[in-house]
């Protein structure tokens, strides 16, 4: 029998995005208006908390093994991923780089559209439509089809081995926490009263802002400032450090820097936003940098700059789960909580707030919890990108932290402008560097900034995952011409260095070990 | 010379009429090296003695009206004066008396908290009022640019060796100024040190990291018998080092030439090494000289598709450049950035060269070196006006078969690094003076630099 109170406490449901065929959709798939939560099992072999990203990899991975599993979302399904973050994002990304392609036709030998109206209903319209495509392979009756039991409301730890979902309780041997993290609001003086939108409501605008700040230069921000300045917006983007994404490679950042200038984003630098106002209908942003102050008027501000994890009202206190506001949950290199019950998995409490690598830790997570594995974080290759133009996309360690190791760290670099299909779609800006230990051409990372570099870093991805050397994808035959022509460029260039053939070190130790002398 | 400035130049509409700048130049060219390189460096070293006030011995930052002085120019100026009296270009006694009139300025002047103070702590502002002395234009107080303005003062203090009370003077200033530097205060509480500093917000919050011109400011910083940093900090900044191999050639990675020249006009670096070094088998000079073929192979493959970059034709660097298209190319979509610190291979790059910054890099690669110097020059003759080198040139803006965007003016930097690097070369003079300079020494030795002349 289903639980009434569960329904009554529903969260208001409506976006304030236009209520058009494909919102009813993707509403009807990731929180249908007559869902009624199941009769609880006596007790469940695994509640997941959360069902987005990484709840429901987890849900799913867990019900295909045979567990019994209960589902617990608050909201809607898919979470931050598919409503808010990179599905609707990269919708957008697609279709300003249209634009921008449009204007930038010449490049191309092509002519330049006579008239370039950007419709930004269709484009929103567009990115809706796709948003509800997908959430149909992701909805709650599919779900359900898998056997597992989706609960909507608000779940709240009750003890060590139960938790309630409004006032149906739940009993489990195995709990994940996989709720995620919303986005920060900057303590600026004034930003609150004047309005401002996140990553949670900038998909919701119906109208294309004239004049847009945003603030944070991490990778939402440049990814939408981006967007907009394509779409029309007079952009201005202001970051408090002295490069967009701090913790990438400065050569990455720079380029990144000098495409969204060329784009027409007005780039701030090293400046923050001290206050904010409205005043005579527009927002006022007074902003620092070092000694220089200055005031700029705009219509919207985006903020983007951080995450925090969802970690309050979950009763956390009494299912015996450490945690605090900023890094979320406490859980050991297993994804284990401090009560070996109970795991959790995602931005909840990982320091990289990425989709992909909420979804491995999710599996971590199902496989260490479920069937005694001993699957570790740190063991993972993990891998992200940002998807400005050109994407930033990067692997395994940065060249900082192998030397703040210890390790003897060389790169190989191959800049875009030496490869052939690069040069040929007049797409040259960017590189592929891999980070291999010195004397050798074992991976350590990489970073690849190209337009497709999302596409082109799992080559090495997979080889870092499998143990294969930068060497021997030199010998891995690619068709020709693509782009990751560079990546076997790299590995050419280790091949002549490590002695102008593939033969490694560890080959050579071999070769040494059976008495073979000749032909080095 | 053409040019779309709208900089004038000190001076200009009184200058006597003057052999066109191409006929000069095609007459330099006829010259074997070693009598080009004589012409090119006294020019250079020119520079100083014409733009000095001989009341305190500042020097401008360049020829333009109402430059002010920069302390890193008058860094060069103290080292170049040695290299005039041994080159027969200027009396002793007078190069004496300019090197102590800018000491005792130094020495003298206000330093504090004061807003229009001319240092803090030792260091000074990068900008000072060329007859006051004071801070200028807000600037910030450079530590970098303070290291090189101490290291033409140890230069200076390496040259006037003689038994004379002026000449002591000289030494006891040097000495004041350099033990006076509280380079551990320049850290900010930080492991590295901060590029600059201002009274009105305190550090400033720019990025410094990877290997850069700061090489010489870490030595001097080591080698303070009053205010030394830790070695572990040196070790802190070499952690921010990239090893590239990059079209196939392995260097210490930076963008801009200025930054494989900056250190080298003072310090030797052939054959000593540093942890870093000896891991990589190699060393900063041949680093530099490595500098020299990645900015030929990126001038070569010309990705932007610049007019005028060839194999023989480079120089990314810190350099003047345009601002704003000329008319003619007013619809261009290029951009352009001013006075920028240009770098290959991931720019900023707008087309624009600076011309002496091959012959900057002379002791690295000589042969190479004076082979693009040259044909610069046959090229673009206008980038030589009055013999010494403009601060850049940019022949993509340029009407068809034009002269090339020329910078207005000269740049005190560039004549410095020019003068000293041609020195180098030629005597190793400054190299053998620094050689000798207990501070550079022990400096080097803290940051764990061993072999050769070390």
């Amino acid at each position: 029998m289903a639980d009434p109170a569960a329904t009554a406490e529903r969260a208001p449901l409506r976006p304030s995005a236009p209520d058009d065929a494909s919102e009813r959709e993707r509403l009807a798939s990731l929180r249908p208006p007559d869902w009624r939560n199941p009769q609880p099992q006596p007790r469940y072999d695994l509640v997941v908390v959360g069902g987005g990203t990484t709840g429901t990899v987890a849900a799913l991975a867990a019900a295909r093994a045979g567990a019994k599993v209960a589902l617990v979302e608050r909201h809607l399904l898919g979470g931050n991923c598919l409503n808010t973050g990179c599905i609707p994002s990269k919708a957008l990304i697609r279709t300003s780089r249209l634009y921008a392609e449009m204007r930038d036709a010449e490049r191309y030998g092509a002519q330049v559209p006579a008239d370039i109206r950007v419709d930004f209903a269709a484009v929103m319209g567009r990115m809706r439509a796709i948003r509800a495509r997908l959430s149909r392979i992701c909805s709650a009756a599919d779900l359900a089809a898998a056997g597992i039991d989706v609960f909507f409301g608000l779940g709240r730890f009750t003890g060590p081995d139960s938790l309630q979902v409004g006032a149906t309780p739940l009993r489990f041997r195995k709990a994940l926490i996989a709720t995620g993290a919303r986005p920060d609001t900057p303590p600026i003086p004034g930003l609150v009263a004047a309005g401002y939108c996140t990553n949670a409501s900038i998909f919701d605008l119906t109208a294309l802002p004239p004049r847009l700040l945003v603030i944070g230069g991490g990778p939402l921000g440049c990814e939408m400032a981006q967007a907009f300045c394509r779409f029309g917006a007079h952009t201005t983007i202001v970051q408090h450090w002295p490069l967009f994404l701090p913790r990438e490679e400065r050569d990455a950042a720079q380029i990144l820097s000098a495409a969204l200038a060329h784009d027409g984003i007005a780039v701030r630098l090293n400046t923050q936003v001290v206050r904010v106002r409205e005043e005579g209908g527009q927002k006022l942003a007074d902003l620092v940098s070092d000694d220089y102050h200055s005031t700029i008027a705009v219509d919207a501000i985006l903020t983007g700059t951080g995450r925090v994890p969802s970690v309050e009202g979950l009763g956390l206190e009494a299912a015996g789960v450490a945690y605090d506001a900023t890094r979320g949950v406490h859980v050991d290199d297993f994804l284990r909580t401090g009560n070996p019950r109970i795991y959790a998995a995602g931005d909840v409490c990982l320091e990289d707030k990425f989709n992909d690598t909420a979804d491995a830790s999710a599996r971590i997570a199902v496989c260490n919890a479920l069937q005694g594995g001993r699957e570790r974080l740190s063991a993972l290759v993990t891998t992200w990108c940002t998807y400005t133009d050109p994407e930033i996309a990067h692997v395994g360690i940065y060249v900082r932290q192998a030397r703040a190791q210890g390790i003897p760290v060389k790169t190989y670099t191959i800049l875009m402008h030496d490869v052939d299909r690069a040069v040929a779609d007049s797409e040259e800006a960017g590189f592929v560097k891999i980070h291999v230990r010195e004397g050798s051409d074992h991976i350590l990372g990489a970073t690849i900034v190209a337009r497709h570099a999302g596409e082109m870093i799992n080559e090495i991805t997979l080889a870092m995952r499998s143990g294969i050397g930068l060497c021997a994808l030199g010998r891995v035959m690619h068709p020709y011409p693509t782009q990751a022509e560079a990546i076997t460029k790299a590995a050419e260039a280790c091949t002549r260095a490590l002695g102008g053939s593939a033969i490694t070190p560890r080959w050579r130790r071999w070769l040494h070990g059976v008495g073979w002398t000749g032909g080095e | 010379m053409s040019g779309a400035d709208t900089g004038m130049e000190a001076g200009a509409a009184a200058a006597a009429p003057v052999p066109s700048t191409e006929a000069a130049t095609a007459a330099l060219l006829a010259l074997g090296d070693d009598a080009l390189l004589e012409h090119l460096q006294r020019a250079a070293i020119d520079y100083f003695l014409q733009t000095a006030n001989p009341a305190n011995g500042l020097v401008a930052d360049t020829t333009r009206e109402g430059s002010p002085c920069s302390i890193a120019v008058v860094g060069f100026a103290l080292s170049a004066y040695t290299i005039a009296i041994e080159r027969g270009w200027l009396a002793r006694d007078e190069a004496l008396a300019r090197s102590l009139a800018v000491l005792r300025f130094f020495r003298d002047s206000e330093q504090g908290e004061a807003p229009l103070a001319t240092g803090h702590r030792g260091f000074y502002y990068h900008f000072l009022d060329m007859h006051s002395g004071r801070r200028m234009w807000q600037s910030e107080l450079s530590m970098i640019d303070t290291a090189l303005l101490l290291a033409g003062a140890l230069t200076a203090a390496s040259y006037f060796t003689a038994d004379t009370a002026p000449e002591r003077e000289l030494r006891a200033i040097v000495d004041a100024l350099y033990r006076r530097v509280d380079w551990c205060w320049a850290q900010g509480g930080e492991a590295t040190l901060r590029q600059g500093w201002k009274p009105e917000s305190g550090f400033l919050n720019y990025g410094w990291d990877g290997y850069n011109e700061g090489l010489i400011l870490y030595v001097l910083a080591l080698g303070s018998p009053t205010h030394a940093i830790d070695p572990g900090h040196y070790a802190a900044w070499t952690a921010t080092y990239q090893w590239e191999n990059l079209y196939d050639i392995d260097f210490l990675y930076a963008g801009p030439l200025f930054i494989h020249q900056f250190s080298h006009a003072w310090i030797d670096f052939r054959g000593i090494r540093d942890a870093f070094m000896r891991e990589k088998r190699c060393d900063y000079f041949e680093n530099s000289r490595r500098a020299t073929e990645v900015q030929r192979e990126y001038a070569r493959r010309n990705p932007l598709a610049f007019r005028g970059y060839a194999g023989d034709c480079w120089g990314l660097t810190a350099c003047d450049g345009p601002s704003d298209p000329p008319a003619a190319l007013a619809t261009t979509r290029l951009r352009l950035f001013g006075y920028a610190a240009r770098g290959v291979p991931y720019g900023p790059d707008d087309g624009s060269i600076g011309g002496w910054a091959p012959l900057a890099s002379l002791p690295f690669a000589p042969e190479l070196v004076l082979r693009t110097t040259r044909t610069m020059l046959q090229r673009y003759p206008e980038i030589l006006p009055k013999q010494q080198f403009a601060s850049s040139f940019n022949p993509s803006l340029a009407a068809a078969d034009g002269p090339a965007w020329v910078s207005v003016g000269h740049f005190g930097l560039d004549q410095g690094i020019v003068s000293l690097m041609i020195e180098n070369q030629r005597s190793g003079l400054v190299w053998r003076l620094m050689r000798g300079c207990p501070a550079i020494r022990r400096g080097l030795q803290r940051a764990g630099f061993r072999g050769g002349w070390l």
